[in-house]
């Protein structure tokens, strides 16, 4: 076989080599930042300017309203704030409904635990726990307070019912469901290693399924809120110490409408430090580390 | 064929088993009637197409599966659960624990079996990874390492357990052809070491042949037994059948699925 085509159709290009350098040799590449781009790359810093913003655009429209029993300005809650919290007494309110709110949130935490945990080992305990969610979930809270308050009258305890309540099966739920997406490879080697039983949702799911059980407990600590506030502003001061709901409550009928914004700015508040000192470091501590979410 | 060649007494019996198990519609025969022995020290692959049940087999042996027929006999023991004397490698990335660092994870596996403790435990982790070459990622979380790095993590994990068994399911399969090249030459580099017992599934021809010293034929839908064959890794043409051992495999497999052959051919 001869080759008939002229060796110029071919591209026919001279082979090379090249000696790599080290890395430690061509030093650091990197483009500056400016300014702008430093300050904006700041999470915290962009939030506090959207909340300057909305602060600015409630002061001049309650200013141009005029109207402070329907929208009093941002400066006048602020004092209102200031003067509820100097007294001592927005501040004994709010200690009490964190101090509730901590108790139920800690039972209805437990309680979650020893379900799924439950429900994860036995087949009727999982049967139990989907029957469950699946009455109690869409019941809100509130409903049943007028139960509550027959069966353990004016006072802390029925409002404790509640919050378990609410807490419970927003976090039994995400639990749940976050234990049975854990990969079959995770739980073979578990398996492996000889870990059952408590062990085994100890050690293998539950930081396995951490990132559902983290949205579980913000969404729990987010009803428990809501639900607090709302059963206080039902039935109010129990044995003479109310918490923030009657705040707002009390302030209402004082037509003192500067304060019952500066108790609903106390919720958002205390809303805030929670989502951004507690949550947002447990998440850096736990599922961001770990690479489980971005 | 009762006669053993070898002078030791087998580590994993292997005989009759049969392994099924249910989807929502049916009810499938994974392998059917397998037997085969493994020694001490014995590199022995599971080799076979898609479907010929190897995996299941491995997982059967692993203790996640119980056979429907036939026995499985660890150090004469049947097995009947998982455990930590025979260490499972598994084909992905997310077999390790993503919230323990690289030491952790190793260290991990010995405390939750009960093997060894605290500062024991760390010694023997570290000892592990540095033969994986691994040293400098001890402090490192999973998710930093690349697939191949992963897979000797996992690796070194499952050999601190020192278990009577290493059981790999396709370890290298989600790695490149470089990457998983390197990898072999490891394993067997740590095979010279220590002489560890393992059981490696795959349906790669050129990796069973690199890997294993003896390797089981298995055909597909169910598995069932073909052939149990020596290798010296070297791959070179074997003078009894004039044809290179990946050929000859190559051939014994495809024989199902082409009537005609059955004869050896020569070239």
């Amino acid at each position: 076989m001869t080759d008939t085509r002229p060796p110029a159709a071919v591209n026919i290009r001279p082979e090379y080599e090249l000696q790599t350098q080290a890395s430690r040799d061509f030093g650091v590449v990197e483009k500056p930042l400016t300014v702008f781009e430093k300050l904006y790359n700041h999470a915290g810093l962009r939030k506090t300017c959207l909340l300057i913003l909305m602060a600015i655009l409630w002061e001049v429209y309650a200013r141009r309203l005029n109207n402070p029993l329907l929208v009093p300005t941002f400066v006048s809650t602020i004092q209102a704030f200031w003067d509820a919290m100097a007294s001592g007494d927005l501040l004994s309110k709010s200690a009490n409904s964190v101090r509730l709110l901590l108790q139920g949130y800690a039972i209805g935490l437990s309680l979650a635990v020893a379900l799924t945990t439950f429900a994860m080992m036995t087949q009727i305990g999982n049967d139990l726990l989907e029957t469950l969610t699946a009455m109690f979930n869409p019941l809100p809270a509130i409903a049943l307070l007028p139960i509550s308050l027959i069966w353990f009258g004016l006072g802390d305890k029925s409002i404790m019912f509640v919050l378990v309540h609410s807490v419970l099966w927003a976090v039994a739920l995400n639990t749940h469901s976050g234990f049975k997406s854990v990969s079959n490879t995770l739980r073979m080697v578990g398996r492996n290693y000889g870990l059952r039983g408590v062990g085994y949702v100890r050690k293998i799911l539950i930081p396995a399924a951490f990132p559902s059980i983290l949205t579980g407990l913000k969404i729990g600590w987010a009803f428990a809120w809501r639900t607090l506030i709302a059963a206080e502003l039902v039935f109010g001061a129990s044995s003479g110490k109310g918490g923030l709901g009657w705040f707002i409550y009390e302030s209402k009928n004082q037509l003192d409408i500067p304060a019952v914004f500066a108790g609903l700015f106390t919720v958002i508040i205390i809303g805030l430090l929670v989502e951004n000192l507690i949550f947002r470091n447990v998440e850096a501590a736990t599922v961001k580390k770990w690479g489980m979410q971005n | 064929m009762n006669q053993n060649p070898q002078p030791m007494a087998s580590l994993l019996q292997v005989s009759g088993v049969t392994l099924q198990y249910k989807t929502k519609h049916h009810l499938v025969t994974a392998t059917y009637r397998v037997s085969f022995d493994v020694f001490p020290s014995d590199r022995f692959v599971l080799l076979g197409p898609s479907g010929c049940g190897k995996s299941t087999l491995l997982k059967a042996v692993g203790g996640y599966m119980t056979p429907t027929e036939g026995t499985m006999k660890l150090k004469g023991q049947i097995i009947k659960r998982p455990g930590p004397d025979r260490v499972m490698v598994f084909q992905e990335f997310d077999q390790l624990l993503p919230w323990k660092t690289v030491k952790k994870n190793v260290m991990f596996a010995l405390e939750a079996s009960g093997k060894l403790k605290g500062k024991a435990a760390e010694d023997k982790a570290m000892q592990y990874i540095e033969k994986v070459n691994l040293t400098k990622f001890a402090n490192s979380y999973p998710h930093t390492l690349s697939g191949g790095m992963k897979q000797r993590v996992a690796i070194a994990r499952a050999m601190a357990m020192e278990p009577d068994i290493l059981m790999m399911d396709e370890p290298f399969a989600a790695l490149d052809a470089l990457t998983r090249r390197k990898m072999q030459d490891e394993l067997l580099q740590l095979w010279e070491d220590t002489r560890f017992t393992v059981l490696f599934v795959t349906h790669s021809i050129p990796e069973a042949v690199r890997i294993g010293n003896r390797i089981l034929l298995l055909s597909p839908h169910p598995g069932q037994v073909k052939a149990e064959l020596n290798s010296d890794g070297s791959d070179e043409i074997d003078p009894r059948h004039n044809v290179k051992l990946s050929e000859r495999i190559h051939r014994m497999l495809f024989s199902d699925s082409v009537e005609e052959v059955g004869v050896p051919v020569h070239d």
